[in-house]
């Protein structure tokens, strides 16, 4: 029953959300053509006892990328931004 | 049977003008209005309730509350059936007919009981001795005998005519309980300036408070106060109403009960499940009373000490007369005493030395028998308990005895609290289990915290009531605490250490589990209190171990020589009580339970003889009735004339996405394998995405309609998450590229006209379009409009034959339609649905959904001389991995039956024709069908090894129906393989 303050749309119930992996990993350059990196990005994770970054998107919503700062213990949300200015 | 014989003269919460008629196991019996089940069974005198678990053991009413573990009925008859109800929590309806439990032949005579039959097989590690270790196979001989003999009710099998609701609410305050604690709380709360909800499992507030006489002064007080809450308007009282769980952003779930009054007809729901979302929560969830732990401990008769109180002063029921109260606490006293004023011979035993000498001064006044540092040695009774051996400073000595009222302490219900996280804490001074640090928003109250005597209570709701609503930003004045005082002393208790000596002694009564098994479990090294539940199966039954968690700690931390705390407590999931099925789907039943997605042209298919099929959550024509008697008629019927002539296929549920912008092309070139950029403006080409370990994800085609914008399709399965992928990449990856993605899925119809004269067709319906192959030769596209909408025809073809897909806005797709089929009947245009378009392609050679299963690469698929020597797109490094690459893997071949009548099936394991057929076998078939152009069976399968090449010869199992065919290993291509039909 969490909810997020979507930048977009406001405060939103989960149900509206697609959950898109770990936001704290970076993706390789397209053509990266090293498979270390690309073995790194697509398995490797910390899975922390703590905050998390990780992507949602608002499907039913704006349809925006979100990046949320999510405390694995609490739940408690501390931050949603867009995944694309994040990115820049 | 005297009618309600037990019932007192006068008193009582119970309204003795509106007499109520249930029946119990058939038997017709009466009670009253504000009766619960239990309390009207009691002033019937009827003791024996239901048999236990494992052993059949005959068993009474335990407490007054939900968290009874032996007075478990069924209500209702067929599809109403409703078993392991506690009986405490009923509240008596008219024409209520209620059923014990677990016995046979009948409540009083039961076989198994009588034979102690199972008794040993069903110690502690059984189940796990059984399933696990050597003696495995044993429970193959077993299972029959013990699923008869172990168990509670059985659920109804019909379809539940009921309706439910789920509904969702909201809050500033909650508080869970409306007991002293809670109606503080909820008083304050609500003169702070909050919108209060006060919810109670109960139907009268009170909780503790109704276990004192009703015309005392916690009567006045109860209606004085219920009037203040009702005079706000922002008070919502929610009785009836459980919380069974706290979830995440303080939402509790809570399941409301019809009113009893209202008959099950009504209309009314017969549940109601609210998800309330409050800003801030107080829990006032009160107390659990401790049984004693001593041989023969759960014989009817034996009642909790304050549940005894309820029945007496709530209901007016006296359920005995000669009476011993066992207990290790001042808080049973007062059981005893008011028992004496009923009338009752009471005796206390009490384990303790020293006893404040206020209760012994009033045992004295009301002619109590007082018995000092003294215990119940064991009990002895048949449906009830008729003597108790009781050990004292002088020795043992006999009572004879109708009633044992027994206190062991108290539990704070700490259950919900502790559902998000909120650790118990061991308090020593009160011996119970409190909960931790709360987070900012929520506040617990009472009982719950370990205060227990009501003046100090009433002051700590009124607290948290105060901090509640002041957390949501509410802090108008509030007047004084209303004070209630009624004198109880709550000094610290004794522990009450397990006693077994001569019989079975109860921790968990539900469970049926005994200090002999978790003697066991400490023996055989399960001695953590969560390897102690899962193998002597305490606190794991429909009461959650209410009443057993502490005692059965208790007596593993006893065996263990250590504290409470070292031995920990259990973690508390919801739900805090079961909860129906129907009453969390609420509507979501039948054809509500997902919507349902229908193409421009479902209701044509419908008028016009279509079988549907549910597709996810599309409906799609899946045969046609006139095309054949059943669906394997129908769909080679299908078949043939899309390959003699020509058929039309919805195929609106294809996903369909607009890929638009500057880099549009260099953006379909990094996410499908084979390359889009040099795709001419006009012309289409399939298309193959990987994921990003290298997999194949989706196919489909995308046309290029100009310079920067594209038309994609995706798989009807897949489009969801192709376009959320595509827009992932957009926004997290590439956010540099200039390229907008937007699903116009539901912006058009469309429909594929395939066969020979699909060419002739499209001529006669679009007059002044050019056909030629020139204009519009394969992979080419035709954009215009059709009566004034837009339209759009790509010349693709899944079939394998000349085809055509036309795409037009979906209002006009059912008018195209008919049109279509109007301009193509003098050449048998005929619709077909998705059972024959899956066989067209399957004889084609195309692979889909069985074979893209995500497990399966380019190569497996034979797709990979597409991709040349291209590089940087999606999933192009990971798919060069050693294990992806390996010669070993699964890769598609095509398949022909052998023999003559037989068929192949999808999902038959395939072997060497030489080789038992066992295991996964070599590979797999993946999709089957009847094949008009070779006239028998052929399929697509992932096959491994040598096998896998043209010739071989394999055997197909399929071990659902004992079937076993040979086939043949051929090219998965069956039909025309140099493309001659389409391309012409
Ligand atoms: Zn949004």
């Amino acid at each position: 029953m969490l909810r997020f303050e979507c930048p977009c749309c406001g405060p939103r119930d989960h149900d509206e959300f697609r959950y898109g992996g770990d936001a704290s990993v970076r993706r390789p350059a397209h053509d990266d053509p090293d498979p270390e990196a690309w073995y790194a990005y697509v398995y490797v994770r910390k899975n922390p006892a703590g905050l998390h970054r990780e992507f949602w998107q608002h499907v039913t919503g704006c349809r925006q990328w979100l990046v949320v700062e999510r405390d694995t213990r609490t739940h408690v949300i501390s931050t949603v931004t867009f995944a694309r200015a994040s990115q820049a | 049977m005297n009618a309600q014989n037990k019932r007192m003269p006068k008193g009582g919460r119970v309204d003795r003008s509106h007499s109520i008629e249930f029946s119990f196991d058939g038997e017709g019996l009466a009670g009253y209005r504000g009766d619960t089940l239990a309390s009207a069974l009691l002033a019937n005198g009827v003791t024996l309730v239901g048999r236990s678990f494992k052993y059949h053991r005959p068993r009474g009413i335990l407490s007054a509350g939900p968290e009874e573990p032996n007075a478990l009925v069924t209500l209702g008859t067929g599809g109403r059936r409703e078993p392991n109800l506690p009986a405490t929590t009923l509240e008596l309806g008219a024409g209520m007919a209620a059923e014990s439990q677990n016995r046979w032949p009948s409540l009083a005579f039961d076989v198994q009981s009588a034979n102690g039959l199972f008794a040993p097989f069903l110690s502690a590690g059984f189940y796990y001795k059984t399933f696990m270790g050597p003696t495995r196979r044993s429970w193959k001989v077993y299972e029959h005998f013990i699923r008869r003999a172990a168990g509670l009710g059985r659920a109804g099998t019909e379809p539940d005519p009921d309706r439910y609701e789920v509904r969702h609410a909201f809050a500033d305050v909650a508080i869970i309980g409306a007991g002293p604690a809670g109606l503080s709380a909820a008083r304050a709360a609500a003169a702070a300036g909050a919108r209060v909800v006060l919810i109670e499992q109960d139907f009268l507030l009170g909780g503790q408070l109704l276990a004192e006489r009703s015309d005392g002064a916690a009567a006045s007080w109860l209606s004085r106060v219920e009037a203040e809450l009702n005079s706000f308007e922002t008070v919502t009282l929610m009785k009836r109403t459980s919380a069974f769980g706290i979830y995440d952003g303080n939402v509790i779930g809570l399941v409301e009960q019809r009113n009893q009054d209202c008959p099950p007809y009504s209309g009314q729901a017969r549940q109601t499940v609210t998800m309330l979302r409050a800003r801030s929560l107080v829990f006032a969830t009160g107390a659990i009373e401790r049984p004693m732990v001593f041989p023969n401990n759960d014989l009817p008769g034996v009642m909790l000490a304050s549940a005894a109180r309820i029945y007496l002063n709530r209901f007016a029921v006296l359920p005995g007369r000669k009476i011993i109260v066992a207990t290790t606490n001042d808080g049973a006293w007062r059981t005893a005493f008011d028992l004496a004023v009923a009338g009752a011979e009471v005796t206390v035993v009490d384990l303790r030395t020293t006893i404040p000498p206020a209760l012994v001064v009033e045992a004295t006044r009301l002619g109590v028998t007082v018995r000092t540092a003294t215990r119940i040695l064991n009990l002895r009774g048949g449906h009830s308990v008729k003597r108790a051996t009781l050990k004292g400073p002088d020795g043992q000595f006999e009572a004879a005895c109708d009633l044992v009222c027994m206190s062991g302490g108290w539990s704070p219900t700490v259950h919900l609290a502790s559902h998000l996280g909120v650790k118990p804490r061991y308090r020593e001074d009160i011996g119970g289990f409190v909960p931790g640090v709360f987070p900012a928003n929520q506040f617990g109250a009472g009982a719950m915290m370990g205060i227990y005597a009501t003046a100090d209570t009433n002051e700590d709701g009124h607290r948290a009531g105060i901090e509640a609503a002041s957390f949501c930003g509410k802090s108008a004045p509030v007047p004084a605490p209303s004070k209630l005082d009624l004198g109880e002393t709550v000094p610290a208790l004794l522990r009450d250490f397990p006693c077994a000596q001569g019989g079975k002694a109860f921790v968990d009564f539900q469970m049926d589990v005994t200090t002999k098994d978790i003697e066991l479990a400490h023996r055989e090294g399960y001695e953590s209190i969560e390897h102690l539940k899962r193998y002597t199966t305490l606190g794991m039954g429909t009461d959650q171990g209410k009443t057993s968690n502490f005692p059965g700690l208790s007596a593993m931390a006893a065996l263990r020589g250590a504290t409470i705390p070292e031995t920990g407590t259990t973690t508390f999931r919801p739900p805090f009580t079961p909860v129906a099925i129907g009453a969390l789907a609420g509507r979501a039943t039948g054809h509500h339970f997902k919507p349902f997605r229908r193409t421009p042209m479902h209701d044509w298919h419908l008028a016009n003889g279509a079988e549907m099929l549910e597709v996810g959550l599309w409906m799609r024509p899946w045969f046609y009735r006139q095309s054949g008697a059943d669906v394997s008629e129908a769909y080679v019927a299908e078949m043939r004339n899309v390959r003699r002539a020509a058929g039309l296929m919805d195929i609106s549920t294809l996903g369909k996405i607009d890929v638009q912008g500057p880099d549009a092309a260099t953006f379909l070139d990094r996410i499908y394998a084979n390359g889009f950029a040099k795709l001419q403006v006009g012309r289409a080409r399939y298309g193959v995405m990987l994921r990003d370990d290298g997999i194949v994800f989706d196919d489909g085609t995308t046309t290029r309609l100009a310079e920067s914008r594209f038309f994609m399709t995706t798989s009807t399965a897949k489009a969801a998450d192709v376009l959320s992928r595509l827009e992932f990449l957009l926004d997290t990856a590439w956010p540099e590229l200039r390229v907008a993605v937007s699903s116009v899925s539901d912006e058009w119809a469309a429909m594929s006209i395939a066969g020979p004269e699909s060419r002739a067709i499209l001529a006669a319906a679009f007059p002044s379009l050019d056909v030629s192959n020139e204009a519009l030769p394969h992979m080419g596209s035709y954009e215009g409009e059709w009566r004034g909408r837009a339209l759009r025809i790509l010349r693709l073809s899944y079939s394998g034959e000349r085809a055509y897909e036309i795409y037009v806005g979906a209002t006009a797709g059912e008018q195209l339609w008919s049109s279509l089929l109007e301009a193509g009947r003098p050449l048998d245009l005929k619709p077909y649905g998705v059972e024959a378009l899956g066989a067209l392609r399957v004889e084609k050679g195309h692979v889909a959904g069985p074979e893209i299963d995500g497990r399966t690469t380019l190569d497996d698929l034979g797709l990979g001389r597409m991709v040349g020597k291209r590089s940087g797109f999606v999933g192009d490094v990971l798919r060069r991995r050693p294990a992806l690459l390996a010669h070993d893997r699964q890769r598609l071949v095509g398949l022909e039956c052998m023999e003559d009548g037989k068929r192949l099936r999808g999902g038959s394991v395939l072997f060497r024709p030489d080789e038992k057929a066992t295991g996964h076998g070599r590979g797999r078939v993946t999709s089957v069908t009847f094949s008009p152009e070779r006239d028998r069976y052929v399929g697509l399968a992932l096959l491994a090894g040598d096998l896998a090449t043209e010739g071989s010869e394999v055997v197909a199992v399929y071990p659902m129906k004992a079937e076993t065919v040979r086939a043949r290993i051929v090219s998965p291509i069956f039909l025309d393989p140099q493309g001659e039909r389409l391309h012409g």
